[in-house]
């Protein structure tokens, strides 16, 4: 007892790791990411997860849509989780990224980068106008300004204007457009690690923005806006920059989701897409580090790869009130949705840390009767 | 002349529409600050309810004369259902969470399209209607769908009746009173908790009429209608005043007319983008919304 005590005071969060594993287990993020750079290299077959063996392009295309959508619901949690915006816009600056960019090739005719570039600017100055406008509202009206918004741009898109958007069809990148190392099959490893290092730089962005002195004032804003303004802050010109920055990096995403999928898809635009991107971030774990990551990686897996289980054998075997819903990838996710708002308020990134909690109650109850107290009192604070 | 007629009846018959969807929204927000996302999925239900029913899966139900009516009576019940157990068993056990109620019910409204979509595919159907009902009739010289009327004259008897409703019973009182100040009437000790459910019924069964309705307008019934239909449900709520039934009447005729005439005298998808950027712009100058409701 006594020996487990001070390492449990001087390190509360770290519960029962002795300190030489938590020394080790630091730097697990470094050993995720080395994992992850030389998948693209790797045969080996995941049965049920993947398709084909991990390295082949199918796999990396649908690994690289999880990382893209990871990274896309990570920098959505910046408005959500870490400064209490609830935007049901923010699909729109991830199409504008991938249309505007698109557009900028096809229409204008420019070279490559110039219209990466170009694209980003734009998507990050249309988020900065219609995100000063926004924020002059606030709670369920701000909500619904970027929903009038972003509907007002799904419906733009699909009514094509002078042909650049395509309308329901979308619009496909003209393959000369592209440098020759980003398309084709063969190449698909390169979009892989594309969009691993727009999910690296986004972290790092949303990691190093929440720890800054503006983070701090984003948790204040989330907690208390009144307090923050008595404070002689003006809560507008933080909640812009949380906004700018958001909407910034969705539309890097929207251009790497233009190069994974070669083309704009109107599905980008519409209000369910952001929907789907709340799902993910709520799933995952609002406010935390992983979590928006986890949701958003769980959620495309489930959305891309359930359809494709549900037309195999297995299930084609059960009987219809199992085979019927499992057959919708939308129905499971909008269930484990609301379940997920239920029981688990912390999302999946909680779950470790509360069955730790458990485990810790389950042990305090079976302690002599001096202990309990204090054991409780330590649950107590660390679920707060 | 002709064509100004027909757009005035089919843009309040669309009215009539979205009245049937946006009182209920308004109600529900207005006295319990929910912004019900799973509205559309009620209404997607009334349509599947009427639509499974009168395709002569009903005994009884059919799609002429009285088996219609059954029909459609049908598909509102199965929507006030399921209004009344999405109440009591999603949002009564968050009242003191208004995020966590919000996130629910957009669960429900995505899960229940794909749920839909799931057993009945996700094509449109062709939803049956009375033969008397699918002709047309002649007003000042233009040829008039009979069932733009069937849409109003429903539109109508729903707004009676909650007026009735609203400003006759003591029901109706504490709803109207919870809308005013909530807080005021729990000191006053009223249990407005019972009127939650009671007000989640009425907008469940309005969105369920409306869809099992609006499958006459469309002619067939698929299962992202009622979602597409929120939006513009949302628009009506916030010009027509949050919790305010005539306010809804009033904004969803005027959208339903704004939105036809500018469909048909500018490009087509025009309408719907005047009424969205209308929605933006109404919040932006009257962020409290036009009665001082929201926020």
């Amino acid at each position: 007892m006594t020996t487990a005590t001070p390492v449990r005071e001087a390190a509360p969060d770290a519960a029962a790791v002795p300190p030489g594993a938590r020394r080790w287990t630091r730097w697990w993020p470094a050993a995720a990411l080395a994992v992850l750079v030389v998948v693209p290299y790797s045969a080996m077959p995941l049965p049920g997860l993947l398709d084909g063996p991990i390295g082949s392009a199918g796999s990396l295309q649908l690994l690289a849509l999880c990382l893209v959508f990871g990274a896309l619901a990570t920098g959505y949690d910046l408005l959500l989780g870490r400064t209490g915006l609830l935007s049901f816009g923010h699909a729109l600056y991830f199409a504008a990224g991938s249309y505007l960019t698109n557009a900028f090739m096809t229409e204008a005719g420019l070279p490559f980068v110039p219209s990466v570039v170009l694209g980003l600017l734009s998507g990050t100055a249309l988020a900065a106008l219609l995100g000063s406008v926004s924020l002059r509202v606030s709670g369920i009206a701000f909500s619904m300004v970027t929903l009038a918004f972003a509907q007002a741009g799904s419906l733009l898109v699909e009514r094509d204007p002078g042909g650049v958007t395509g309308g329901e069809e979308g619009r496909a990148i003209p393959a000369d457009a592209l440098p020759s190392s980003l398309t084709g099959i063969g190449n698909t490893a390169n979009l892989y690690w594309i969009a691993l290092a727009y999910l690296v730089v986004t972290l790092a962005v949303v990691q190093w923005a929440v720890r800054s002195p503006t983070g701090r004032v984003w948790e204040g804003i989330k907690e208390n806006e009144r307090r923050v303004e008595v404070l002689g802050l003006r809560p507008y010109g933080f909640k812009l920059v949380a906004f700018v920055l958001a909407g910034a990096l969705a539309a890097a995403g929207g251009v790497v989701h233009l190069l994974l999928t070669g083309g704009a898809t109107p599905q980008t635009t519409t209000s369910d897409f952001t929907l789907s991107l709340l799902v993910m971030v709520v799933l995952g774990g609002s406010g935390s580090r992983w979590g928006p990551l986890i949701g958003g990686v769980a959620y495309t897996w489930a959305d891309q790869r359930l359809g494709d289980l549900a037309g195999s054998g297995a299930v084609a075997g059960l009987p219809s009130v199992l085979r019927v819903p499992l057959s919708q990838p939308l129905f499971l996710l909008g269930t484990l949705f609301v379940i997920a708002v239920y029981v688990l308020p912390g999302g999946m990134a909680r779950l470790p840390h509360r069955v730790r909690t458990a485990r810790t109650r389950a042990v305090a109850s079976r302690r002599p009767p001096d202990e309990v107290g204090k054991a409780g009192a330590d649950g107590a604070t660390r679920t707060g | 002349m002709s064509t100004v007629v027909l757009l005035a009846v089919t843009g309040l018959g669309l009215g009539a529409l979205y009245f049937l969807v946006a009182s209920g929204l308004s109600l529900i927000f207005g006295l319990m600050d929910v912004l019900n996302f799973a509205h559309g999925a009620l209404l997607s239900i009334g349509a599947y309810g009427s639509w499974w029913a009168a395709s002569g899966h009903l005994p009884g139900a059919g799609s002429s004369g009285a088996g219609f009516v059954l029909a459609v009576a049908f598909g509102t019940a199965v929507g006030t259902l399921a209004a009344v157990v999405l109440e009591l068993a999603l949002i009564r056990p968050l009242y003191d969470r208004p995020r966590e109620q919000v996130l629910a019910t957009v669960g429900v409204g995505l899960a229940v399209p794909a749920l839909l979509s799931a057993i009945w595919g996700a094509d449109a159907r062709p939803f049956p209607g009375p033969h008397a009902l699918s002709g047309t009739f002649g007003l000042l010289g233009a040829r008039i769908p009979v069932n733009r009327l069937v849409l109003l004259a429903a539109a109508l008897l729903v707004l009676a009746a909650l007026r009735l409703f609203l400003g006759r019973t003591r029901h109706g009182l504490v709803v109207r009173a919870g809308v005013e100040d909530r807080a005021m009437v729990t000191a006053l000790g009223v249990d407005v908790r019972r009127a939650f459910t009671l007000v989640f019924a009425i907008g469940g069964a309005a969105a369920a009429l409306g869809g099992a309705l609006g499958g006459l307008y469309y002619g067939s019934v698929d299962p992202g209608q009622g979602t597409s239909l929120l939006i513009f449900a949302f628009v009506v709520v916030v010009m027509g005043g949050m919790g305010s039934v005539a306010g809804a009447a009033l904004a969803a005729a005027g959208v339903g007319l704004v939105q036809q005439f500018a469909n048909y005298y500018t490009a087509s998808g025009l309408g719907d983008l005047a009424v969205v950027v209308l929605l933006a712009a109404l919040l932006l100058l009257r962020p409290s919304g036009l009665t001082g409701r929201l926020a």
